[in-house]
């Protein structure tokens, strides 16, 4: 029987040359004395896979959301390049500050939303469906732009605070048959091994990341509703008040930590 | 123990398991006394044998996904969320150890991440079709029970 013995001490950097900040100071509030990023708990062959972008499985649905990007869909015949250029430019950073506050649907939204707002807006073409493989190519795409920047979001536009403290208050409240809350898995139990996995903070800044498991890239609400699942509760809609409520207060405990999409996690 | 006709006629139809259910206590009535619950939920002793399984199968107990015990070495997987378990029944009476796997609540604090695998104290949203029910039968309580007994070191 093998103990985890917590997160490893060991530096991330993508291709030799971007420095990741795996490891934060947190915020003022925060109810941990570090923020730790779910790639110091995974093993050292899941760990290597990461640092480079040529080995990273994830990378491949990243180059598809690359095409997507340049691809004219929807009545106004445009693309996302036609109004964004080059993402490179227009896109770097951009996923760092998701969520953002949404003044038109009066409530925050992510990268995947936003993403439906310009479909549906302005390009005249059809919101993706939840996990599309589109949508997590895309939403991979633009994150991967912000590969290396430090996830901060601005709780002061809008409503943000109170959403914050919604998902605050969901991320301590027992649900399920097995009456477990975020908090008795990542926040209690972080570094301890529950059964064959090793419990990370449960940070959200890989998102979408790559699991060996699935083989493919899965989406931040997908997580979610696993994580609720595995209580033996009934899990809501993905970007439902809820779930967007949780990946607010969610992506403030990981503020600091560079975005790493798309990670790679067992 | 009184036999109502229609239970009666229940167990005739369809046997032992049954009958077992018949008797076991419901959830609710359970008694905890200074942190431990004297009176066996059934009226079938438990089976350790059993009891070893339910306490590694995933969709029963699972009760490895949190806590290492020597005795399953054969098992890959040990958690570490809770305590090891070598010894366990050094440490606590048979009583307090139907309490703890009853309701760990009763014997720690409201806070415990450990289950209550007899209670309908649960989170919300409890997954439909369990809804009311336990995690284990009564029986696979008495039978874990009688697992952790054999845990002397
Ligand atoms: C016809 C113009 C147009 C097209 C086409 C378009 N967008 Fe946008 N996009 C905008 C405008 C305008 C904004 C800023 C206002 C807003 O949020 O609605 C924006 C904002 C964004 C943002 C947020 C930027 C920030 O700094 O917060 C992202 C991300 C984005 N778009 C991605 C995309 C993607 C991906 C596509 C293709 C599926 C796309 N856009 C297609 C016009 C467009
Ligand atoms: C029963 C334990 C358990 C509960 C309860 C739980 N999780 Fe998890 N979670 C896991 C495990 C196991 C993993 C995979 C290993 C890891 O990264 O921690 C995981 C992974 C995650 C990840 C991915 C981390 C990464 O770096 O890729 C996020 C985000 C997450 N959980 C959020 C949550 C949220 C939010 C809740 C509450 C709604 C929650 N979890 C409840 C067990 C749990
Ligand atoms: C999700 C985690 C979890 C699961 C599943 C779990 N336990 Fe526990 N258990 C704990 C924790 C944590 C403690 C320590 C008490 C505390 O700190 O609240 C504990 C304590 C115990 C103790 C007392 C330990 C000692 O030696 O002092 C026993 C006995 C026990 N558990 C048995 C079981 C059995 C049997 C099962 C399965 C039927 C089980 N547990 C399932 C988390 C768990």
């Amino acid at each position: 029987i093998a103990f985890a013995g917590g997160p490893v001490d060991d530096e991330l950097v993508i291709d030799g040359e971007i420095q990741m900040i795996t490891r934060a100071a947190p915020p003022e509030g925060h109810p941990l004395d570090e923020v730790l990023s779910g790639w110091l708990y995974r093993t050292e062959e899941t760990r290597l896979l990461e640092t480079d972008t040529f080995e990273n499985p994830g990378m491949l649905e990243v180059q598809d959301g690359a095409d997507l990007w340049n691809t004219v869909d929807g009545s106004a015949g445009k693309s996302c390049a036609s109004c964004h250029g080059d993402a490179e430019e227009s896109m770097a950073g951009v996923g760092a500050s998701f969520p953002k506050w949404d003044e038109a649907s009066n409530r925050p939204i992510n990268v995947e939303l936003q993403i439906n707002k310009c479909r549906t807006e302005e390009m005249g073409a059809e919101a993706y469906k939840f996990d599309a493989p589109e949508q997590k190519a895309l939403t991979a795409y633009v994150k991967h732009q912000s590969l290396g920047t430090p996830v901060a979001i601005d709780l002061a536009e809008g409503h943000m605070q109170s959403w914050w403290e919604k998902g605050n208050e969901l991320y301590y409240t027992r649900t399920g048959q097995l009456n477990l809350s975020c908090a008795s898995c990542h926040e209690q139990n972080n570094g301890n091994y529950i059964r064959a996995d090793h419990l990370s903070q449960g940070n959200v800044n890989g998102f979408p990341t790559y699991r060996l498991k699935q083989a493919s890239l899965v989406s931040l609400h997908n997580r979610f509703r696993g994580c609720i699942r595995d209580t033996r509760a009934e899990f809501p809609a993905a970007f439902s008040d809820e779930l967007m409520a949780l990946e607010v207060y969610v992506t403030w405990r990981g503020t600091g930590l560079s975005v790493e999409t798309p990670a790679v996690r067992q | 123990m009184s036999w109502k006709p229609r239970t009666f006629l229940a167990c005739l139809i369809v046997g032992l398991p049954a009958l077992a259910a018949a008797d076991a206590l419901a959830p609710a009535d359970v008694k905890f006394d200074d942190m431990s619950v004297s009176q066996s939920l059934t009226s079938q002793p438990g089976d350790p044998e059993n009891g070893r399984k339910v306490f590694a199968n995933r969709s029963l107990g699972n009760c490895l996904a949190c806590h290492a015990v020597k005795d399953q070495s054969d098992q890959l997987f040990h958690g570490e969320v809770g305590p090891p378990l070598d010894g366990a029944a050094d440490r606590w009476s048979e009583g307090e150890l139907r309490a703890i796997v009853a309701d760990a609540k009763e014997v720690f604090s409201e806070q415990t991440v450990m289950p209550g695998f007899y209670s309908l104290n649960v989170g919300i949203n409890v997954r439909e079709d369990l809804v009311g029910k336990t995690i284990l039968t009564a029986q696979e309580v008495e039978d874990v029970v009688a697992y952790l007994a054999t845990l002397k070191e």
